[in-house]
């Protein structure tokens, strides 16, 4: 369908500033197919649906807004983890802070080497998750990630390595501008973790194309930074076959704007995906999850947990959709989002959608939104504990269901630690 | 039942569902007939000379002409909205009738008695008599029980005429103002004039538009102060002419402690092309009042194959302006090739409160995206929402709604259900709600599920002696029982009954 005129004149402005990064014959040509796919899109605009809570013209008009850099005063989150690190500082790779990539079970290659090289399997992965992803709704930012993303890791998981693998994003620069693209293929029985943390710039264009092959699991958890001024927009796509599991888990505190979106696709029968996340957010700050899964394959699972706590103006979006198609028996869906307001200024607004073409299924979502519960407060109050530290316990306890979304418990117990200091931190 | 007897010759579960359904098909909408009778109409198409041409028909003042030709030159910039989970072949506004009389209405009847036989046994035929009698409407032969009978005003009106309405003197007598709004216009031009378009504004959207330019002909309803309407009033819509759509308004005031319960039905003949309706319907709500709006629509779905029947794309909207004020909509929802319809409401007066109720049935190639929008406003304002949605067959059923809650709406609470059916594996079922907070001190909560009829409730029933299609009847009933409880008795067992009919043929 042809574009309204207003948006296609925005795009064709937006695309002339747009330079594509050299490469090898095949991560040419799938860049200039991104960027053909982003002209037929066009640019996102506040009327179009899938941007009805959130502004996207921060997220990819140019120059990016500058974004102070902040120091952190605590050590960063997964500090005691034993984990394989590669750097990242505003978009831009850190060999000398980086670990040695080598590690038994796995292959980590940096896009820019990967598409550099004129035989790689990353051409089967590159740009083809995100490129089949916009038949249900078109994502024109992952487009132009895919365009224009300057690196990345590809990582091809063959065993089971034993540390995680652990991408550090750090910010120097207030005007950084970072565009990264990470592929991922669990091989059949592999099993892989990822951890991600860190503001990474000003701006960040972040997309990771997860391909879990037979009977394999990918673990992902993220802790987004504590830094006030940044902005992301991230997309998560992933492909399931048979029997494997998927399982993701983000906390994000602060940023002025971010718009995480995961866009799951059950392939094969019996597989699992657990999309979690917990928000934080306080004064300046919009948060916007928008999920997206697709049961295409008999009897998967699939769970989205989504947890937000909101004060002092902060906004809190959800978006949530899952789509059983004609044919995908036996499916169970379920999805839950809820928001703690605990104040008057903060905003939250969901759109929890189901999509169903199948009879034999079970599928449900609940949305809540609400305070503090005041008996619950006075309980505790009537017991001594004192009021902040009450009100802390009970958005913990509100938080206990995304974070239980957690594999691993050290990590896990990491996130909870960090949680319960911030808390600590803002109590009155 | 015939339908189960071939279960057991024919065992391809597709092809017997096919067979089954067509053989439950022949005559299984009953209101399918046509009543032949001279009719006059206004040239076909859409333009100003139509709109004017309308007007003149009904003898409208000057301000309701002007009124009429700038919805019309609003309606001719807007584009028909595509958001909708429904897809219909592009529709010809230039190919309808806008409007359509009986000839024997060229004199307007002064009582029931002078009109036309022909139409009051369309009525009987359709279970309405246009009596002044003890009855029971909607339900067929319910009139012959002697049991208490209760009250119902109705005004009938079929294609873009109001035939008659009952028991007006009567009304009259308790202050309640009850007659087709061609008449209020006429009579009350104050009222009509102050409360026209104040909830459903003129450019709402491209069908309230088209039918602000277009309508002939509807209910207006005014309770005053302190009044509870002593019986209930009920509009029955009959479309009967061919390719002619019908735009009826229907307006309805609860003045201050006001009560009125309305009930509306719709039916139209099977025929095989499609047909437009595009209806708008606007309740004002004051201080202390209340509504209650119950619809059961049964308008012809169209065959199993989505050959025929009707577009039903409605804009209905209540306003609680006054404090404490009322509103409870409630729908059952069975006919119609496509639906296209949220009756919402504004919760602008304190402590007011909106209900919605509904069930939509969709069966063969029916798709209905139907929900609600409770837009709180005012402090402690509550809403309750409780949608049941049953696919079968190859149709498409999609609830769709939206719960905002204003910063100044503090104290507020919501509730929303939604559960949809899924009978047979062609047939989609969808939830699109939409949750908008602004308050810390206002509660929300949501709750959606998606199952099918579940096997082992059908396998106690048929253990119990009862056939397939009783057994999914009952099921389904138990499933809709929160909404069918919400209706007037009269409804509820019409409703009843159409859930069962409206299912047949879809067990496989």
């Amino acid at each position: 369908m042809a574009l309204p005129k207003a948006k296609q004149d925005a795009t064709e402005a937006f695309l002339a500033q747009v330079t594509l990064p050299e490469g090898a014959a095949w991560a040419s040509a799938a860049r200039k197919a991104a960027l053909e796919r982003l002209r037929d899109m066009g640019v996102p605009v506040r009327r179009d649906e899938y941007w009805r809570f959130t502004r996207p013209e921060t997220l990819f008009e140019r120059p990016a807004p500058e974004a102070e850099v902040f120091v952190a005063d605590e050590e960063p989150v997964f500090g005691a983890i034993d984990r394989l690190k590669l750097v990242f500082v505003d978009g831009v790779f850190d060999a000398e802070a980086s670990d040695d990539p080598a590690m038994d079970g796995v292959e980590i290659t940096r896009l820019s080497q990967a598409a550099a090289a004129d035989i790689h399997w990353a051409r089967e992965l590159y740009g083809v998750l995100e490129a089949r992803s916009h038949a249900d709704v078109p994502r024109p930012l992952a487009a132009l990630n895919s365009a224009t993303a300057t690196d990345g890791v590809v990582i091809r998981v063959t065993g089971k390595p034993v540390r995680p693998i652990s991408l550090i994003y750090l910010h120097g620069d207030r005007t950084s501008d970072a565009v990264l693209h990470h592929l991922v293929r669990v091989e059949p029985g592999a099993e892989v973790t990822l951890l991600e943390n860190g503001p990474a710039a000003a701006r960040f264009n972040k997309c990771i194309e997860v391909d879990v092959a037979e009977g394999a699991s990918f673990n992902h958890v993220r802790a987004q930074g504590r830094d006030h001024e940044r902005r992301a927009v991230t997309h998560m796509f992933a492909r399931l076959a048979a029997r494997s599991v998927y399982k993701s888990f983000t906390l994000t505190a602060n940023g002025v704007l971010t718009r995480n979106e995961a866009i799951v696709e059950f392939t094969g029968d019996d597989a699992v995906a657990h999309v979690a996340g917990a928000a934080m957010g306080h004064g300046a700050f919009h948060h916007d999850d928008t999920v997206f899964v697709t049961h295409a394959a008999e009897r998967c699972e699939s769970r989205q947990v989504f947890k937000k706590v909101l004060r002092n103006g902060a906004v809190g979006v959800f978006q949530g959709k899952i789509l059983v198609k004609s044919g995908a028996q036996k499916t169970d869906g379920y999805q839950i989002s809820q928001a703690l307001l605990l104040d008057d200024e903060s905003e939250f607004s969901a759109k929890p959608e189901l999509e169903i073409y199948a009879d034999d299924v079970k599928c449900s979502h609940g949305s809540t939104t609400g305070a503090i519960d005041e008996t619950a407060l006075f309980y505790l109050r009537s017991r001594g504990v004192p009021r902040g530290e009450a009100q802390d316990l009970l958005v913990l306890a509100f938080l206990a269901e995304a974070i239980e979304e957690i594999e691993d418990p050290d990590i896990a117990a990491d996130i909870l630690s960090r949680l319960e200091s911030w808390l600590a931190r803002r109590r009155d | 039942m015939t339908v189960l007897d071939e279960q057991t010759d024919i065992r391809d579960g597709v092809d017997h569902e096919t067979v089954a359904a067509v053989k439950s098909m022949a005559g299984k909408y009953k209101h399918g007939w046509e009543t032949e009778i001279e009719m006059e109409y206004a040239p076909k198409g859409l333009n100003e000379d139509i709109v004017r041409l309308i007007s003149e028909k009904n003898n409208e003042p000057e301000w309701m002409t002007e009124w009429r030709l700038g919805a019309f030159r609003r309606w001719v910039e807007m584009t028909e909205p595509d958001w909708a989970m429904v897809n219909y072949p592009a529709i010809d506004y230039q190919e309808q009738y806008y409007y359509a009389k009986p000839k024997s209405m060229q004199e307007k009847p002064k009582s029931l008695d002078e009109v036309d036989p022909k139409l009051l046994a369309t009525y009987e035929k359709l279970g309405i008599p246009l009596k002044e009698q003890m009855i029971l409407a909607g339900v067929e032969g319910a009139d012959a029980s002697p049991a208490e009978g209760r009250k119902v005003a109705v005004d009938a009106v079929f294609d873009s005429v109001s035939v008659g309405t009952t028991f007006q003197k009567e009304l009259e007598q308790a202050g309640v103002i009850f007659c087709s709004i061609s008449e209020a216009v006429q009579k009350h031009p104050e009222l009509v004039k102050k409360y026209l378009g104040s909830v459903v504004p003129v450019s709402d959207n491209y069908f309230a538009t088209l039918n602000s330019a277009v309508f002939s002909d509807g209910s207006f309803v005014y309770v005053p102060p302190g009044v509870r309407c002593p019986m209930e009033l009920s509009t029955y819509f009959r479309i009967n002419a061919e390719n002619t759509g019908q735009f009826e308004r229907t307006l309805i005031i609860a003045d201050k402690g006001a009560y009125v319960s309305y009930l509306e039905g719709c039916t139209a003949p099977q025929r095989d092309t499609h047909q437009l309706h595009a209806a708008v319907v606007e309740l004002v709500v004051l201080d202390d009042a209340e509504i209650k709006y119950s619809t059961v629509q049964n308008w012809y779905p169209g065959d199993e194959n989505g050959k025929g029947g009707i577009y039903n794309f409605v804009t209905k909207r209540a306003d609680c302006r006054g404090d404490r004020s009322k509103v409870m909509w409630t729908q059952v929802e069975t006919g119609s090739a496509v639906t296209w319809k949220y009756p919402s409401c504004i919760l602008r007066g304190d402590d007011s409160q909106g209900e919605f109720y509904s069930i939509a049935i969709t069966n063969n190639c029916q798709q209905a995206d139907t929900g609600t929008k409770m837009i709180h406003l005012g402090r402690n304002t509550r809403s309750r929402i409780v949608s049941k949605g049953i696919s079968a067959g190859r149709a498409q059923n999609t609830y769709r709604g939206l719960v905002s809650m204003h910063r100044k709406a503090t104290g507020s609470r919501n509730y929303t259900q939604c559960d949809s059916l899924l009978i047979g594996d062609q047939c989609g079922a969808h939830t699109v709600p939409y949750i908008e907070v602004k308050n810390t001190s206002s509660r929300v909560e949501h709750e959606a599920t998606t199952s099918k009829v579940d096997d082992d409730q059908l396998f106690y029933c048929r253990s119990r002696g009862m056939d397939e299609e009783e057994a999914v009847a009952l099921v389904v009933n138990g499933f809709c029982k929160e909404v069918l409880q919400a209706l007037p008795m009269e409804f509820a067992m019409e409703a009843q009954q159409l859930v069962a009919i409206s299912l047949e043929g879809s067990v496989g």
